[in-house]
């Protein structure tokens, strides 16, 4: 499970900063996005990987899941929500504005 | 316990949702809500500042929950010297954005809903005593800066603000990680709780926690706009209606007390394996930001942008007494920051009232002023005291942290490139006032002479400045003091948690070392 896990952070986080690292406003949104959900992932994680578990504590159980993590990934995704609400907003109004999808609100010169 | 300590924090949010349903109509009630609940905040804050003048150091725990479980706020004299800043910075903004031929609320929708939710954000970052908090609050200041940064649309407001957005997404996904990172390394994400549990980890805790520390210092270093991070700042800040840039004058701030809460606390000199880790990457970033800074205020081609960059290196210069992180050096940071808030921010005000009359800011020539002998006499004291010339307020912040920094290793360079710096600013603004007042080009009609109203909350910020320079002596005790408390770490812990000592509600041991 650990190695899952990594991996789906390692790939989402790669992805996510070659899309922002691109020369569209598009696909720079997507990649932030991408990055938000490594994020996310990794907070979870650092709550330990554990199956099974109850989330409180509970009679009868081996323990109990760690709670924080959960509770700041749920911050974290609504914020996160939120911003790129935000950014999708921007980028269309750009978009609208100048006439252009670039990043900088201008086409490169050859 | 004091429930005053929460006002900060809920005063802007009531106004916010006050001036939403008061509805764009009703313009005039909005404007009251506004000032009001500014003006609070100024009553408040003094009295917070008034508060910790003795060194009492008071917390307030959200719900009652006791202080590694639930979320504290934390006001000691940091916190109130931030606020009352803020509050004093905030009222000249609002009533600025309030006045002039074109006031700025008027130019969208929801300004004073979205300035008040800026106030919240600000006021909330300096008060909380936990990392994830601080996270919060971050965010809320930065939603309320995008949009007030894009207030008034136009072209090149949206390019600036989508590179402000972009790069701030990016720094809120890495201080996540490393708040998470922190977080499993720990167990705690309570400031002081972290304060007492970074120090006692594990060796192979070590390096994780280490590694977060420099995550951090990116993320708020990208906040403070220190080199090579800088780069959204400029364009940023020019773009912003000069009543927004002002308020904005604060905000790279918060990226330095951030610097200063987090790592001069928790990976402070006590702190084991990750002690002052920060400190010799933020030497080399701050004398490379103010380097920057001044070429950047050298080349510029109107006021506004020449003020982002002067902006950018007054961040440098305070974040060199930051990273020397001795006592007197930080005093003399904090004396700074207040000095360069205000003057910067009665410098950005100002930028829209000489552009108004001229048609613009940049240096090429244009129709003259109306008020050149007013208006010239403001952005002499504003360029006098930024230049850091005696016998204001720049002058006696930067002789305090050259006294500071006198006897170190870097010494030569750091004088070098402050002084040198200094110099730049001081030919840079001179240029500027020279081609905005004598370059004229000819008039047709002659430009409309600004109100009183919208010259008093310049005058006000310059009063403010030079009142700094007058009382130098106990405002300079204050920000030492401020100093001495932040290096005293071991107070601010049991003060927060009570009981000394770091428990986790985590379900499984936290390795310690034994």
């Amino acid at each position: 499970m650990e190695f899952l896990v990594a991996g789906a952070i390692a790939v989402l986080t790669a992805c996510g900063v070659y899309l922002s690292l691109r020369g569209r406003t598009f696909p720079v949104v997507l990649g932030l996005g991408l990055l938000s959900y490594a994020v996310n992932l990794f907070i979870v994680a650092m709550g330990r990987l554990q199956a099974g578990l109850p989330p409180l504590v509970t009679e009868g159980a081996d323990g109990y899941a760690d709670p924080l993590p959960q509770a700041l990934v749920l911050t974290a995704i609504v914020i996160g929500f939120a911003a790129t609400g935000l950014i999708i907003a921007v980028a269309l109004a750009l978009r609208a504005t100048t006439g252009t999808d670039h990043v900088d609100g201008e086409e490169p010169s050859e | 316990m004091n429930h005053a300590l929460i006002v900060p924090v809920l005063l802007p949010a009531a106004c916010a949702v006050l001036t939403l349903l008061a509805g764009d109509r009703r313009i005039r009630l909005q404007r009251a809500a506004a000032l009001l609940a500014c003006l609070g905040l100024v009553v408040v804050a003094f009295g917070a500042l008034d508060h910790t003048v003795a060194g009492a150091i008071t917390v307030y725990r959200l719900g009652d929950w006791p202080a590694p479980f639930g979320i504290a706020l934390v006001l000691d004299r940091l916190a109130a010297l931030m606020l009352a800043l803020t509050a004093v910075v905030a009222l000249a903004a609002l009533v600025a954005a309030m006045t002039g031929p074109e006031p700025w609320d008027r130019r969208g929708r929801f300004f004073h809903a979205l300035f008040q939710f800026q106030l919240m954000g600000l006021n909330g970052a300096f008060l909380t005593g936990d990392l994830f908090n601080l996270f919060v609050f971050f965010e809320v200041l930065l939603v309320a800066s995008y949009c007030l940064l894009l207030h008034g649309r136009g072209p090149e407001r949206l390019r600036a603000g989508f590179h402000y957005v972009a790069v701030n997404l990016a720094a809120s996904a890495l201080f996540l990680l490393a708040i998470a990172a922190l977080y499993a390394v720990t167990g705690t994400l309570n400031l002081a709780d972290l304060a007492l549990a970074v120090p006692r980890l594990g060796s192979a805790d070590v390096p994780i926690a280490r590694a977060a520390a420099l995550v951090l210092l990116v993320v708020f270093a990208v906040k403070a706009a220190v080199f090579p991070l800088y780069l959204w700042l400029p364009r940023a800040y020019a773009a912003a209606g000069p009543p927004v840039a002002a308020l904005f004058a604060i905000m790279t701030k918060v990226g330095v007390y951030a610097i200063v809460r987090v790592h001069g606390l928790v990976f402070g000199p006590d702190a084991g394996g990750a002690a002052l880790i920060a400190g010799p990457w933020l030497l080399v970033g701050a004398v490379a930001t103010v380097a920057l800074g001044a070429v950047g205020a050298f080349a510029a081609t109107g006021l506004a942008p020449m003020a982002a960059y002067l902006t950018v290196a007054s961040v440098g210069t305070l974040l060199v007494g930051v990273a020397v992180s001795s006592t007197a050096s930080l005093g003399a940071a904090l004396y700074y920051a207040l000095h360069s808030t205000l003057a910067l921010a009665a410098l950005f005000l100002l930028v829209e009232r000489i552009a108004a009359q001229r048609g613009g800011d940049g240096f090429t020539p244009r129709p003259p002023v109306a008020q050149p002998a007013l208006l010239g006499t403001a952005l002499g004291v504003a360029a006098v005291s930024i230049a850091g010339l005696p016998p204001l307020s720049g002058f006696v912040g930067k002789l305090a942290l050259l006294q500071a920094t006198a006897d170190l290793p870097a010494t030569p360079v750091l004088w070098a490139v402050l002084l040198a710096a200094g110099l730049a600013a001081t030919i840079a603004l001179a240029r500027a006032g020279s081609a905005l007042f004598w370059k004229t080009a000819a008039a047709g009609a002659p430009a409309a002479r600004a109100s009183f109203a919208s010259l008093a909350p310049t005058a006000a910020l310059l009063a403010a400045g030079i009142a700094l320079a007058v009382f130098a002596a106990p405002v300079k005790r204050y920000t030492d003091a401020t100093a001495r408390q932040l290096a005293d770490w071991r107070l601010y812990a049991p003060a927060v948690l009570r009981e000394s000592g770091s428990r986790s509600a985590r379900p499984f041991p936290t390795e310690a070392k034994p």
